[in-house]
């Protein structure tokens, strides 16, 4: 789809823990990707199953403590984020790597005006004069899609829409041309109709701006039509990674299978029960032995409880963590 | 609307919530037309959904109908007996008969109750058993019903997770014998391996019991699966209404087609495919609804009188009704 390249971006056996009154928590447990310049790539997963903290992780927003950052690298332009200092970090943030957080209400500051807090960014990274600053402001804004963006630099965010504050958070997380942006959910708590406007618009700002995207969602639906690549997780594991084709058509792991099962569609007539998966996810507090998802899977088998299957390649461009062959096996339930 | 014997017959039904202005002398400077006159029917065991985006007013129909918020003008038969702005209704009766389930089971449980007095506080209400041995015993049951344990009674509702949390306000609407729940949306703050269990549990419980069920939600593909009329709501006021596969298949209303079009479909070379409608703009506000259809400011094919003409609600093929001036019976 878009010309991808080098690697951007690669996070080596990242594994983070929070440590709080009631023990410790494994939230993220060892995990690996690599995502290439100019590519989209989706993390789909349920609440806390550590989709978040790998990315506040790789972006030094994990507070320490309670967070641990046990092991791992991420590598970003020969730069290694977790050795990163704060001060470091400062420079990195906003400017290279922007980031866009699910919450468009709390993630504005309700007594700043919208002009205010978009131009303090440009003139800390960029070091514009306020004029400048407010006429780059205007024209981030007409990029967005606010309409009379000149006369709203002024307004506070309670005066703008939900959509309308999520236009202007991302217009925020552009103002530097970061060469990488994390999207949080930037969609959820939008309408429809709303998601599709924001969806619309960062596939049009991904073509002129050639960005790399890492959008984070519970939707498989959203990503669908947006990511060249997609990884579910599971309990702060990897479970399966492949092109999003692929990913659709061919799901392996019984994860993905049963997510991808438990989905009405909007597009065809209702010919069965959902299938539900039984049970609930983990709880966190417990170290992880053997497979996450085996206490909930229909394929499980005895190994599943004694050894915690690796993220291996089964077909060029996919990978899974399963100890079962589903293609061959027939679902236990 | 002529369902052969509705249980549910809702007509007319208005909402209207006082804006006031000033903080010492307030004076009354409008109102919100939160619902504006929606009228529908449902049939005994059927599921009618209602679906649009936030601040259409769907919630506050589902609670306006059960009359947790007073109507400002209603008319509504449930099981023959009817309940109206000039009546005197027999709430006590009334609210036996239908009960609700809450979009949120972090909110919609006390936390300071057990489960038990929970689920039984219906039938203390209501006065249905004399005894507490049997109130205990229909507590049991209720938790079997929904897939919990009776060891958990004595529990509190933090002990739970969200899921479970869900169940337990189910077992709660069923306490009473409803006829009618209002579901609203009650698995929207669920994760998506655990929504495909309530949206069963709720289907077996319908089956099993003959339940009548108005089905709040925003999330179509859902709506769809589990529905078997759909009403679309947009700001205040049903703008069509179809069984779920011709709505979603021919859908005729501007509006719902630009709803049905922005759902994304688990599916990449679908979702290529497909043609969006991106409406423009925000949904405007309902304390001064636009003039004419409501409508109109975000429309793609509206006419001229769309802007003054209010839009006439009428039957364009069996079933399928809906109000909008640009498209007529074909």
């Amino acid at each position: 789809m878009n010309n991808i390249s080098a690697p951007l971006l690669q996070v080596e056996n990242l594994c983070t823990r929070f440590h709080i009154p009631e023990g410790t928590v494994y939230a993220v447990n060892g995990i690996s990707f690599t995502i290439k310049e100019g590519e989209t790539l989706a993390v789909v997963g349920e609440s806390g199953c550590g989709k978040s903290v790998t990315m506040l992780s790789i972006l030094g927003l994990i507070p320490l403590p309670p967070g641990e950052i046990v092991t791992g690298k991420a590598i970003f332009r020969d730069k290694d984020l977790i050795k990163l200092s704060e001060s470091e970090f400062e420079h990195l943030r906003g400017d290279e790597v922007a980031m866009v957080f699910q919450d468009p209400m709390t993630s504005l500051n309700p007594v700043l005006t919208i002009g205010k807090q978009i131009t303090e960014t440009l003139r800390t990274h960029l070091g514009l004069s306020q004029e400048a600053a407010d006429q780059k402001a205007v024209e981030l804004l007409e990029r967005v899609g606010i309409p009379e963006a000149a006369s709203r630099l002024g307004n506070y965010p309670h005066q703008f829409s939900g959509g309308m504050r999520q236009r202007v958070m991302i217009a925020m997380a552009l103002s530097c041309n970061p060469s990488l942006l994390i999207a949080d959910e930037p969609t959820t708590a939008l309408d429809v109709t709303i998601q599709a406007q924001i969806v619309e618009l960062v596939l049009h700002l991904r073509e002129q701006l050639h960005m790399t995207i890492i959008w984070i969602t519970h939707d498989l639906g959203v990503v669908a039509g947006l990511a060249d690549r997609v990884i579910v997780m599971y309990a702060g594991f990897i479970v399966e990674e492949a092109l999003v084709d692929d990913l659709y058509e061919n799901p392996r792991h019984p994860y993905t299978l049963a997510l991808l099962g438990a989905l009405p569609r909007v597009d065809r007539r209702r010919d069965h029960r959902l299938n539900s998966i039984p049970g609930a996810p983990p709880n966190l507090l417990v170290e992880p032995q053997g497979c996450p998802f085996a206490p909930r899977c229909t394929y499980v088998i005895d190994k599943c409880w004694q050894e915690n299957p690796a993220l291996i390649p089964i077909a060029p461009e996919h990978k899974m963590a399963c100890w079962v062959d589903t293609t061959t096996t027939s679902n236990g339930s | 609307m002529t369902d052969p014997q509705p249980l549910v017959v809702v007509d007319n039904l208005k909402k209207y919530f006082p804006v006031s202005s000033g903080l010492v002398f307030q004076k009354k400077a409008g109102s919100v037309r939160a619902v504006d006159g929606i009228s529908f029917s449902i049939a005994k065991g059927e599921t009618l959904g209602l679906v649009g985006e936030s601040g259409c007013g769907k919630t506050t129909a589902g609670r306006t109908i059960l009359n947790l918020y007073p109507p400002t003008a209603w008319k509504i038969t449930i099981d023959n007996q009817e309940l109206s702005t000039d009546s005197k209704p027999d709430l006590k009766e009334f609210r036996r008969k239908t009960a609700m389930i809450f979009q949120d089971p972090y909110a919609s449980l006390n936390p300071r109750w057990t489960i038990s007095a929970i689920v039984s506080e219906p039938l203390r209400v209501h006065k249905l058993f004399k005894t507490e041995k049997e109130r205990t015993e229909r507590v049991n049951h209720l938790l079997n019903l929904v897939g919990l344990s009776s060891r958990l009674i004595n529990r509190f509702p933090h002990e739970f997770s969200g899921g479970q949390r869900q169940r337990i306000g189910v077992a709660r609407a069923l306490a009473s014998d409803p006829l009618f729940i209002v579901c609203d949306e009650p698995i929207s703050a669920l994760d998506v391996s655990i929504q495909a269990q309530v949206v069963n549990l709720l289907e077996d419980l319908q089956d099993q019991f003959g339940l009548t069920y108005l089905f709040i939600a925003h999330d179509l593909s859902m709506v769809r699966h589990i529905c078997d009329r759909v009403a679309v709501m947009y700001l205040g006021v049903i703008v069509e209404l179809a069984e779920r596969n011709e709505l979603y298949e021919n859908p005729l209303h501007p509006y719902s087609q630009a709803l049905l079009s922005a759902v994304p479909i688990p599916d990449p070379k679908r979702d290529r495919e497909r043609r969006r409608i991106i409406l423009s703009g925000d949904v405007p506000s309902p304390i001064n609804p636009p003039s004419g259809c409501r409508f109109h400011p975000r429309c793609p094919v509206g006419v001229e009188r769309c802007n003054t003409d209010d839009p006439q609600w009428h039957e364009a093929s069996p079933g399928h009704w809906i109000a909008c001036n640009s498209v007529t019976s074909p």
